[in-house]
């Protein structure tokens, strides 16, 4: 992996359900991908081949057992098979970002403590992380009377900027993003569309599932399979 | 805030062992806990997860096994070998343990400013006027009203008692907290406010915990390792997120999909 900012080889996922009397489903099978810095490669599978879980295994969310996830963290590639969590987790905080389509939070912190936290645990103090929390979530168009309030009841669109901003919110090196813009209207979509030409910008490697052809269009530079086609 | 990966851990329990007559409390039981991390344990009653607390803190007597603590002074003890003195010098001292019950972990004779200011006293702290500072500081980080310092416990709602009782365990800032259950029986709101206020004390002072909980979205918010108990044996162990989005372990697999979006 010489200039890849992350490298996939040869990974492989498969659930066994237990509750469901042992079925096997085997999701992915030798999906190899590297993505380099400035780059957002998009993939362009149609829904169910299991992009969300290569996604998830990338970032360990799911276990994986058969391949290679190499990340390039702290001058060295860090192999994510097999890590062990506190080294996945520094990767997390550092290295790799990860916008999901799912929004968990305790209840009560409020929207811009959520979003700044991802600051604090790389060390930023208090004050300047509230800040740069506070002008992400204004590009992003979320009203500054939510600020204070939990994103917990706030609308579907409202958390998943909430998702984006709490990645974007720092510099990670690697992004991954999972429907970013999908209950978005235009002008949220723009700024999201905005924020991930910054990260390529600044050399932040991008993988990301987009489904929508104008956002696509707008932010790849590479489309592609999980089986490893390009397309156009 | 954030740990160097290779430092060396703060607890290493291996095969820690308890039985109740033929009934086994916890089996060959083994885990690093690191600076700064929070190890949450989870199983239905009767997997083990309370005896493994109880095992550490001394409460019960471990049948076997070892707990190698790493002292702030650097040395290093086995804590199922400390003398009962040793002991309850390093329970109120480097660590703190957080009651289910919170009348288990307070003295519900003595004031709510008193129950705070004992643990400081017990280390030589001597001025009566630093002491309540130091109880009304914490008072107010609980977010208990200072005006009710003088009351006794007795008087406190539940949620608020479980709050007293972590101010009084962290006011002397131990390294290493243990909570069974520490928002069990609290109302939804209450937990809430106590689940924000645990991280926001993990992340500030640094602190590491093993909590013990049967509920897997308080364990979501709060740990970042878990194991997952069932019968005194650890079934399962791994990132938070990873045991319960792909747990692996039939019985995993089976307490996750039991229960409602943790």
């Amino acid at each position: 992996m010489s200039r890849a900012a992350l490298e996939v080889r040869a990974l492989a996922k498969t659930f066994t359900l237990h509750v469901q009397g042992g079925v096997e489903l085997r999701v992915l099978t030798g999906v190899s991908l590297t993505v380099e810095p400035g780059e957002c490669v998009i993939l362009a599978d149609p829904s169910g081949a299991g992009k969300s879980t290569l996604l998830r295994s990338i970032y360990g969310n799911y276990l994986v057992r058969d391949g290679q996830v190499l990340i390039r963290h702290r001058d060295r590639v860090v192999d994510m098979v097999g890590a062990p969590p506190r080294l996945v987790l520094d990767v997390r905080r550092h290295t790799l970002g990860y916008v999901s389509q799912f929004l968990r939070v305790i209840p009560r912190v409020p929207t811009e403590q959520v979003v700044a936290g991802t600051l604090r645990a790389q060390g930023v103090e208090p004050v300047a992380a509230l800040r740069r929390a506070r002008a992400v979530l204004a590009r992003l168009g979320i009203p500054e009377r939510l600020w204070t309030l939990s994103p917990v009841t706030f609308s579907g669109g409202e958390q998943q900027r909430v998702n984006v901003a709490r990645v974007f919110v720092a510099d990670y090196p690697i992004v991954l993003l999972d429907e970013p813009t999908a209950s978005l209207d235009a002008a949220s979509r723009l700024a999201v569309v905005e924020l991930i030409r910054e990260a390529r910008r600044r050399g932040a490697a991008v993988l990301g599932i987009v489904h929508d052809a104008q956002v696509r269009a707008e932010v790849a530079t590479r489309v592609r399979t999980l089986a490893g086609t390009e397309a156009a | 805030m954030s740990p160097a990966p290779d430092d060396h851990p703060l607890l290493a329990v291996r095969g820690l062992a308890k039985r109740y007559g033929a009934q086994a409390g916890c089996l060959d039981v083994g885990f690093d806990l690191w600076p700064g991390e929070v190890l949450g344990i989870v199983g239905e009653s009767g997997s083990g997860k309370t005896t493994v607390l109880d095992c550490l803190s001394g409460r019960v007597t471990a049948d076997g096994g070892r707990v190698a603590y790493a002292k702030a002074d650097g040395s290093a003890v086995d804590v199922l070998r400390l003398d009962e003195a040793a002991r309850r010098r390093l329970l109120r001292t480097e660590w703190g343990v957080v009651h289910q019950h919170a009348r288990e972990g307070l003295r519900m004779g003595v004031s709510a400013g008193a129950n705070v200011g004992e643990r400081l006293m017990a280390l030589g702290a001597r001025h009566y006027g630093r002491v309540r500072g130091r109880a009304l500081d914490w008072l107010a980080r609980v977010e208990i009203d200072e005006s009710r310092i003088d009351d006794l416990p007795e008087t406190f709602s539940g949620g608020m008692q479980q709050r007293l009782q972590i101010a009084r365990n962290l006011v002397t800032e131990p390294r290493l907290v243990l909570m069974d259950e520490p928002t069990g029986g609290l109302d939804v709101s209450v937990q809430a406010r106590l689940l924000d206020l645990l991280r926001g004390l993990v992340e500030d002072l640094g602190l590491s915990a093993v909590i013990v909980t049967h509920d897997l979205a308080v364990a979501r918010l709060l740990a970042h390792r878990l194991l997952v108990m069932r019968g005194g044996e650890v079934v399962e162990s791994g990132l938070t997120d990873q045991v319960l989005d792909d747990p692996q372990h039939p019985y995993a697999q089976f307490l996750v999909s039991s229960v409602l979006q943790p």
